[in-house]
């Protein structure tokens, strides 16, 4: 990894720790460093490297809701608002724990797109009502409800390798 | 009907209390109220869809009652829901209800209660 400017480059080594750690957070320095032909040194010194940097942001554990007996409702919240207020709204959502992302986002307009958690359809329609319509700014909100997830993944650190013909 | 009574249902209430519409789950149409004056208004306007919605829902008694503290209207509103009514004849009924009862309340010398 180079740091210039504040701007960081990783190298191919850099890349296919974090494809390693990808596919496997809980695997060993010691079996990474194996797999990709390197000491475990070598992998631990680059993990701390790229923490440090906030390019590994954490490590989690991925939960099925519904293998795990919790009842959710999941929602696609698009927010209107007038262009003043847009960054301002979208901060408020950030603060919210039923909100699990927050993007802004344009096309014809700029809007605010978030997904939503909540237990219940009424609980949505409720945090919807109660917390997000008065917020100043917000002029119109369209919410789809998440019916079935057919897809859902990160962003593979392989594709991006392979765009670089690492 | 006491004039302090009167003068609480007519008051306008802060942003957080005001009655959002939507025509459906999460689905905001942009319109609010903060008064009964302008509850009345909306009704005018508003999508009819979004009128259906919160009177099956009970969320218009319950806003009359919480934040207006109109148990008279409320009731007129349940009677409203219990009708069965839907449509252009729902706004209709609703606004005739609401806006005389609002002229009721800005004449002082009314006794209707």
């Amino acid at each position: 990894m180079k740091l210039k400017n504040k701007e960081v480059t990783l190298d191919r080594a850099d890349l296919e720790i974090l494809q390693a750690l990808q596919d496997d957070s809980r695997q060993t320095y010691t079996a990474i460093g194996k797999r990709l032909r390197i000491s475990h040194s070598t992998v631990f010194d680059r993990v701390k490297r790229m923490e440090e940097q906030n390019i590994i942001r954490g490590y989690t554990a991925l939960v099925d809701l519904e293998k795990a007996g919790v009842r959710n409702v999941l929602a696609v919240v698009t927010v209107y608002t007038d262009p003043k207020e847009t960054e301002g709204v979208a901060e408020k959502l950030a603060k919210s724990c039923k909100v699990l992302e927050v993007y802004t986002s344009l096309s014809d307009e700029l809007v605010i797109m978030a997904k939503v958690w909540a237990g219940s359809q009424e609980e949505l329609h409720e945090f919807i009502a109660s917390w997000v319509a008065p917020l100043q700014g917000v002029l119109r909100i369209r919410t789809s409800i998440i019916t079935k997830k057919l897809k859902e993944t990160y962003f593979s650190i392989e594709n991006y390798s392979k765009r670089l013909h690492l | 009907m006491t004039v302090e009574n009167s003068s609480r249902i007519l008051r306008t209430v802060p942003r957080e209390k005001a009655f959002y519409f939507f025509t459906s789950i999460g689905n905001y149409t942009g319109s609010s109220a903060v008064s009964l004056k302008e509850f009345m208004e909306r009704i005018n306007a508003v999508n009819v869809k979004s009128l259906e919605f919160h009177l099956g829902r009970g969320d218009f008694e319950k806003w009359t009652v919480e934040v207006l503290e109109d148990k008279w209207l409320a009731n007129e509103v349940n009677r409203i829901m219990r009708s069965g009514l839907t449509g252009e004849s729902l706004r209709n009924q609703l606004y005739l209800t609401v806006s005389r009862h609002f002229r009721r309340l800005t004449n002082p010398g009314s006794t209707h209660f």
